[in-house]
């Protein structure tokens, strides 16, 4: 049995320093089979990642390659050894051009242009600068170059999170394709779709241990939940119940937010909305279809060259975030890096934007400042035991931060750039539950998401934008994944007795 | 690729470098006018007066290229200078040659001591290097008390005059010092090899982003070792050049140090590292050392002449920053 697995840990232990990332993990994956690894934020995923990549070493445990023992102490060693890893993170170096990063990884060009192309990416200038690139296409080109060396095992970690659509979609199938050259494939994602569709067995790892190995197959989703969560899952995808839709009577009032006719870059062309108090309103769009220029200009970091918003009926001119926030609107982006002082404590993190308040001189009122930040915490059930710096924390508690810290000071809109990207479906749901509980009392929000079954878990309404216009806005109800995809992809909405309900709330359409 | 397309990127990406020497060429007209006999004998006294600048600052450069900074590059110059004065002193002009192979591997050893204690103890580059820099003093004073010693004449006359080529016109060669010859030749020995080299283009993927550098498969540590090894080569090239320019050893370090930096700033490599080269710092020298002058020939006070300087280095890189903001626009 052992023989035939292309790659083997068990018992797989690490500590750091008092703290137990992994206590018994372990992994096996078959030639030809593409292997999911799955986990709550802090369950030891990426622990187990990097060892088997050489990035730390393990303090107990085995790991076999192909029936042998590897002791791996690098990731150049790793790659020898046939496993190579792309990463969340681009692995290309800013300052080199593409070439020089292939000859720096001595990665032959052909393939690598080869599998560029077959990725969908049809032109590429080997002698740009990587800096210069867009996310999306880093993320192809670090997937390429790791497909040219021809690993036995690949190790993909979040590999479409970036990801447009049809890139995605793309990505998955060339994975799916591995296989049948008989190398595997390691794959580490949030997205149970995509997991169902794309993999042939998932390994599930909790608290540092492995509770088991599932072979996909129709409903191994729930028995993934199952694991992943502990205890049996409660209706694991279900719709927050509590949920208001009284868009009627808010329609009446004036919009917290109105955007008319707003154009900013080269992308932004265009967009009006509205954002009506008690309202989580969902955004999608594809990559690149003006909404990072959107969420720019409503939070003040950049300028429309046209257009007005109107916060609570009084137009705006932000010229610096601190503008957007006087005005009540905040901004939670999905880089928690962009929002987080790493360094610093979760009590500073929390605190700042109330003391660093643009209109407050003078000492800060101390014991207010800790009964706020405490009442934040508590709320978000943050876990405080790292709380010394923010960059110990796991990434859900950091995306937690990030809102916490609008919270904590009473907030009118908040502004949510794809909050849940990369976060377990545990802290998903909270934030989900977070968001609604506060569009209830009496804040609005606007979520854009990359994650398309975001938009009936946590909104009331959404909007689509592509090319830089809105082309749709529909009800919660009828906005399932594959209305929003049609929608996202500038097609009309299907024709059904459902769509002219959706119109109906959504009476704002684009002048 | 269109050979256009290709011209086009070689400007932009040397632009900072190509402005540089604009910028000297300006300077050079500007001299002119200030003082209309200013010729190829100032222009050969400026590159004297220039080269052991130079050499600091092209150390400086390697170093902040990984990443990094070395505070102790005027010591060790002044090291490597007093030793091979007293090496030299009384002894034979065949024995100076074994002198300067001994110095310039005392270098790169004095550099791989700075690399290796920042790689091992994890203490920062800035901390570690600073305290090399009184322990290399320290021992320079320990090799000779007060300056002294003595050079050979061939190292010497290797930077006086200028080269006498055949096929050049002498119009011509008299703009070309000897100086200016060895400095190209001894950066480039080591520079253009290295440049092409995995291990140079692991010096930028350190300096640019060592995370992603680890995970290409660079070795991060002895990469970093060798930079500061090269840089002690460098600043032991410095040392020598010291010798030969004044004929002795002097073990107080002179004001190379933050004219490296400066140097560096200004010649385009930038302080967080992963950008740059050799080329700007030295071109940014020779355009420090001839604002130098000038001030000098107008007959400005010398403490004005380097609040001038400073103001001269902040405009420069503030207006390299618009020019690059207004040709990315994001």
């Amino acid at each position: 049995m052992t023989s035939d697995l292309l790659l083997e840990a068990t018992g797989v232990v690490k500590h750091y320093g008092a703290v137990a990332a992994l206590r018994d993990a372990s992994l096996s994956v078959r030639p030809g089979e593409v292997h999911a690894l799955l986990g709550a934020n802090g369950a030891g995923k990426s622990t187990l990642v990097k060892i088997l990549t050489g990035v730390v070493r393990p303090d107990a445990g085995r790991i076999l390659v192909r029936g042998q023992a590897r002791a791996v102490h690098s990731p150049a060693e790793a790659r020898r050894t046939g496993l190579v890893s792309v990463y969340q993170e681009p692995a290309l170096i800013p300052d080199l051009d593409v070439a020089a990063n292939l000859r720096l990884t001595e990665t032959p060009v052909e393939p690598f242009m080869a599998w560029v192309a077959k990725l969908g990416v049809p032109t590429l200038d080997l002698f740009e600068l990587a800096r210069n690139l867009p996310l999306a296409v880093l993320r192809i080109l670090d997937l390429a170059r790791a497909l040219a060396i021809e690993p036995d095992v690949l190790l993909l970690d979040e590999m479409t999170a970036a990801l447009p659509a049809d890139l995605a979609e793309r990505g998955l199938d060339v994975v799916a394709r591995q296989r049948e050259t008989g190398r595997s494939v390691i794959f580490i994602s949030h997205r149970l779709l995509e997991i169902s569709a794309l993999c042939d067995r998932a390994t599930v790892l909790r608290d540092g241990e492995t509770v088991g190995t599932v072979t996909m197959a129709p409903g191994a989703e729930e028995q993934i939940v199952a694991l992943m969560l502990g205890a049996p899952a409660e209706e694991p995808l279900e719709a927050e119940p509590q949920r208001v839709r009284e868009s009627a009577r808010s329609a009446e009032e004036t919009p917290r937010l109105r955007v008319r006719r707003l154009r900013a870059g080269t992308k932004l062309d265009n967009v009006s909305f509205e954002l009506r108090v008690g309202e989580v309103l969902g955004l999608v769009a594809l990559e690149g279809q003006g909404q990072d220029e959107l969420f720019g200009v409503l939070s003040g970091s950049r300028r429309p060259s046209g257009g007005t918003i109107e916060v609570d009926g009084r137009e705006v001119h932000f010229r610096h975030p601190a503008d957007a926030i006087r005005a009540g609107l905040v901004y939670v982006p999905d880089d928690r890096a962009e929002a987080l002082l790493m360094q610093r404590p979760v009590r500073e993190n929390i605190a700042l934007p109330q003391c660093a308040r643009p209109s407050a001189w003078g000492p800060i009122d101390m014991r207010a400042d800790k009964e706020r930040v405490d009442r934040a915490i508590d709320r978000l059930q943050i876990d405080t035991r790292a709380q010394g710096e923010v960059q110990r924390l796991s990434g859900g508690n950091q995306q937690k931060v990030t809102i916490a810290r609008w919270i904590a000071g009473g907030v009118g809109t908040l502004l949510c750039f794809d909050p849940t990207r990369g976060i377990d479906i545990r802290t998903k749901r909270e934030i989900y539950h977070l968001l609604r509980e506060l569009a209830a009392a009496g804040s609005a929000v606007l979520l854009y998401t990359s994650e398309l079954e975001e938009v009936q878990l946590a909104c009331d309404r959404a909007i689509v934008i592509f090319g830089g216009r809105v082309v749709d806005d529909m009800s919660a109800q009828i906005a399932d994944e594959p209305a929003l995809v049609r929608a996202a992809y500038g097609l009309p909405r299907a024709a059904s007795g459902e769509a002219a309900g959706g119109t109906a709330t959504g009476s704002e359409a684009p002048a | 690729m269109s050979p256009r397309a290709s011209l086009t990127r070689i400007v932009r990406r040397n632009g900072w470098v190509i402005g540089l020497c604009a910028l000297l060429g300006v300077l050079l007209i500007v001299t002119k006018i200030i003082q209309p006999n200013y010729g190829a004998a100032g222009f050969g006294s400026l590159v004297r007066a220039a080269l052991p600048f130079a050499f600091a600052a092209a150390a400086q450069a390697l170093v902040v290229i990984v990443g990094g900074v070395d505070l102790s590059i005027a010591s060790m110059m002044a090291l490597t200078s007093v030793t091979a004065a007293t090496l030299m002193e009384g002894s034979s002009e065949e024995f100076a040659i074994l002198v300067v192979l001994l110095v310039l591997l005392m270098g790169l050893v004095l550099g791989a001591i700075n690399g290796a204690l920042i790689v091992i103890t994890r203490v920062p580059d800035i901390v570690v290097t600073l305290a090399m820099l009184f322990v290399w003093e320290g021992a320079a004073l320990l090799v000779l008390q007060a300056p002294g010693g003595a050079a050979a004449q061939w190292l010497k006359a290797l930077i006086v005059g200028t080269v006498d080529v055949a096929w050049l016109p002498r119009e011509v060669s008299t703009w070309i010092p000897k100086g200016l010859v060895l400095l190209v030749v001894a950066l480039g020995v080591v520079w253009i090899p290295l440049r092409r080299s995995r291990l140079g283009l692991s010096m930028y993927a350190v300096g640019s982003d060592p995370l992603a550098a680890f995970r290409s498969g660079v070795a991060i540590g002895r990469t970093k070792i060798v930079a500061y090894a090269l840089a002690g080569l460098f600043a032991a090239m410095g040392g020598l050049v010291l010798t030969m320019s004044t004929g002795i050893g002097a073990p107080i370090p002179g004001p190379y140090l933050l004219a490296s930096v400066a140097a560096v700033v200004l010649g385009g490599v930038t302080l967080g590292g992963g950008k740059g080269g050799l080329v700007g710092p030295i071109v940014a020298v020779l355009i420090l050392r001839l604002v130098r002058t000038d001030l000098t020939f107008l007959a400005i006070d010398p403490n004005v002449t380097t609040i001038i300087e400073g103001t001269i280095m902040v405009f420069v890189v503030m207006l390299g920053g618009l020019v690059a903001l207004r040709s990315h626009p994001r």
